[in-house]
């Protein structure tokens, strides 16, 4: 097969455009992990020897163990509370008439299109108002953290369980009530099992919103010295950031990549179990 | 078994979604054992009797009966009904058996007595292991308790959908177009096991259908509906032979329906040719649908009958020929098992027992409007000319508006009308088509036209100013007909 010049400059520069994308997305990820087994002081310095210790020092720098520690237990409590809000909210906005359906639909999605900052202002504004014109006994701290991250990525839930939920065979939640079972037991036993896969992907994606989340923390975490991963990069990048990020960063980018491929696994192996069993 | 038992009775009830009624006043009863089919075209309501019955939606008014006791205001899963679903509707997340035993592990049964209080208890482990066992042997899929459901195909899906209602012993069992995603031979198997399950349980069936075949070869009796309303409650014998109007004829099997006016009893005139016929009570000159079969039609060449003409197309239909014969500017559909050839001129017999005669729906199309000026009048929602001779007719009075079949213009586009309507039923009378037009006030008429429409298509309604009647209404005799009863 003898191909034309013109298709084999086509064939390079289709190439080219890859790599250059690849290289773009993957670089600096490559570089980061790479550089966190060097004890160079910043990335581009000479690589010097493999070590580990970068590692060692992360687990002892208490600032950025405490940052994590943060990190981890605003996103865990948020993404399960947002995780639950969302779906029972997707359900009752399923199970409504046509317009009050549409309205409840839009609105709850509008805090997604709103830029971070305004929200983030939000949050803060309504804390001061609780707490210097209510005289509330409230402040900033990590439940309200909490209650922030929740509130943000409850869309988000509901963005993902939503056309799950279109999807089922609206017979089915009708055939359970037909042989017996009552209301509560029917959501429970034949709607959330359903719902299931939606609910873990929702979570997932509120998690990882919330590790990601550097406006509403940093606003809203002032006077409460409380840092998270981001808030802890972010202040240290103006100072001097400590090499140990590197490893950290790492750590977070192997613990979502094991996620990710765990969770194919299952994914096909479920596919295999109910399409192959035919003997 | 006692057949006189009513298992199941519909009083009086009516559905609504929003102001749009889908059923309306429906009054019926199931005796315990039966296998009755709700019959007719999609979006009459039949679905929704059904859905009424199971408790999935609470009627607007009137009330349901199970053995006699009143379970309008029950939800579904406190009722002796259990449902098959069209599609399936088995638990993605749940392998066979425990679909199957999903009922069965909710259910309570008396166990003891106990200060004349029974004491309740859940299945064994076994007795549900059994229970799913003997349900999956009945369905023939004994080894497949534990394959996921999403592996199965649709006809043995539907079988676990069977078994999982069938499981439950339910006093009732409703079959929502159970087989309507089958293809056809599956299907035409799935009615023979369906039927044989009846038979060897006992269970009272209550099937929904579009396919009149399909209600005829299973049921002991068959419920016509259109529009939600009750047309016609018979055994499948009783409906083919006897149709009672001529929605009825039209839907159930290949007919002629040709209009005609009864001489007296049994003698009817149609295409000018008065003929014997078996039928009677009706009023001397009454106008009347006629509907014969085209399997009941004699055709030869030069033989004897009342009708010549000549045949204009024929097709093989596998056992028949089924063939069109234009006789006297009406085409009659003709079966038969010999083939006449395209051009033949042949004759048509019909004898007194193939003559069936019907009461028409509606003679004339009756209105209640008002008069705007002298010459228009206000009805159905829209303001149409009328020949006001006598100008006896004033400005505000209430009158009633008599609408010939004729005096309807049928217009493609809806904004070509006065005003606009969807076309409900189309009715082929050989030399025209009899329309049935509903406007969006819910209004119909029944509109005679040369042109075949289709049914759902919107058009536009005019009235032709010196056909229509317009009457005041003070004169008592004038009651509006509207009714199907009404003649």
């Amino acid at each position: 097969m003898n191909k034309k010049p013109s298709s084999i400059v086509a064939l390079i520069v289709k190439w080219l455009v890859l790599i250059i994308v690849l290289a773009a997305i993957y670089l600096p990820l490559i570089m980061i992990v790479a550089y966190s087994f060097s004890p160079a002081r910043s990335i581009g310095d000479e690589f010097g020897t493999f070590t580990l210790s970068l590692y060692g020092k992360l687990f002892e720098n208490e600032k950025l163990l405490s940052a994590t520690r943060n990190t981890l237990v605003i996103g865990i409590i948020s993404a399960t509370l947002a995780t639950l809000l969302g779906t029972t909210a997707s359900i009752g906005i399923h199970y409504m008439r046509k317009k009050s359906r549409a309205i409840i639909d839009a609105s709850s999605q509008i805090t997604i299109v709103n830029a971070e900052i305004v929200t983030a202002m939000g949050f803060f504004l309504l804390m001061l108002f609780l707490r210097d014109t209510l005289l509330l006994p409230v402040n900033f701290s990590i439940t309200w953290l909490i209650i922030a991250h929740t509130v943000i990525t409850t869309p988000y839930v509901i963005l993902t369980v939503s056309p799950r939920l279109k999807q089922l065979n609206p017979n089915t939640l009708e055939a359970s009530l037909d042989l017996g079972a009552g209301p509560m037991r029917s959501l429970f036993t034949v709607m959330l099992p359903q719902l299931a896969g939606a609910m873990v992907s929702g979570f997932a994606l509120a998690f990882t919103l919330s590790l990601d989340d550097f406006v509403i923390t940093n606003i809203n975490s002032i006077g409460a010295d409380i840092e998270t991963i981001s808030t802890f990069v972010y202040s240290g990048i103006r100072k001097k950031l400590p090499s140990e990020i590197r490893a950290l960063s790492t750590l977070i980018f192997a613990v979502v990549l094991i996620s990710l491929i765990v969770y194919n696994i299952i994914k096909n192996k479920n596919a295999k179990n109910s399409k192959g069993d035919k003997k | 078994m006692d057949t006189e038992e009513k298992i199941i009775e519909l009083i009086g009830v009516e559905k609504s979604f929003g102001d749009k009624p889908v059923v309306k006043n429906l009054s019926l009863y199931i005796r315990k054992g039966e296998f009755v089919t709700l019959l007719g075209p999609s979006g009459c309501g039949k679905t929704t009797v059904l859905r009424m019955i199971a408790g999935f939606e609470t009627p607007t008014k009137g009330r349901i009966l199970i053995g006699g006791e009143d379970i309008t205001a029950i939800p579904p899963y406190r009722r002796p009904v259990n449902t098959v679903f069209q599609k399936y509707a088995l638990f993605p997340h749940l392998n066979v058996f425990n679909n199957i035993a999903f009922g069965l592990k909710l259910k309570k049964i008396p166990a003891s007595e106990k200060n004349g209080k029974t004491i309740y208890r859940h299945f064994t482990k076994e007795e549900i292991a059994e229970k799913v066992n003997r349900a999956l042997k009945m369905v023939d899929l004994e080894d497949y308790g534990y394959r996921n459901v999403n592996s199965l195909s649709g006809g043995q899906q539907q079988r676990i959908a069977i078994a999982r209602a069938l499981v439950c012993e339910p006093k009732v069992l409703l079959l929502d177009e159970p087989l309507g995603a089958l293809d056809l031979k599956m299907r035409k198997e799935m009615q023979i096991e369906l039927k044989r399950m009846h038979r060897e349980l006992g269970i009272t069936f209550i099937y929904v259908t579009h396919d009149q075949e399909e209600a005829l070869t299973m049921s002991d009796t068959v419920v016509v509906i259109n529009d939600g309303q009750i047309q016609q409650i018979d055994t499948p014998k009783e409906i083919y032979d006897e149709p009672k109007n001529a929605f009825v004829a039209n839907f159930i099997g290949e007919s002629n329906i040709l209009s005609g006016t009864m001489l007296k009893d049994r003698l009817v005139k149609f295409l000018g040719v008065s003929l014997p016929c078996m039928d009677g009570g009706f009023h001397k000159n009454e106008q009347v649908d006629i509907v014969i079969r085209p399997e009941d039609i004699a055709i030869s060449v030069g033989g004897e009958g009342q009708f010549k003409g000549e045949v204009i197309s024929s097709v093989f239909k596998g056992t028949y020929y089924e063939m069109i014969v234009l006789a006297d500017s009406y085409e009659f559909t003709v079966q038969n098992t010999s083939n006449f050839n395209l051009g033949t001129k042949v004759v048509l017999g019909v004898s007194p027992s193939s003559i069936h005669i019907m009461r028409k729906i509606r003679t004339i199309n009756s209105f209640v409007g008002e008069v705007e000026d002298e010459e228009t009048v206000w009805l159905c929602g829209g303001s149409f000319k009328f020949n006001n001779a006598d100008e006896t007719l004033e400005k505000g009075d209430e009158v009633i508006v008599k609408v010939p079949f004729d005096a309807v213009e049928i217009l493609d586009d809806e904004n070509d009308g006065v005003i606009g309507a969807k076309v409900k039923q189309s009715v082929y009378k050989g030399t025209y088509y009899q329309v049935q037009l509903r406007t969006d006030r819910g209004e119909d008429f029944l509109v005679d036209t040369p042109y075949e429409w289709n049914i759902n298509d919107r058009v536009g309604i005019n009235l032709i100013p010196e056909k229509i009647i317009v009457e005041k209404i003070d004169d008592a005799e004038n009651e509006p007909i509207t009714d199907s009863e009404a003649d």
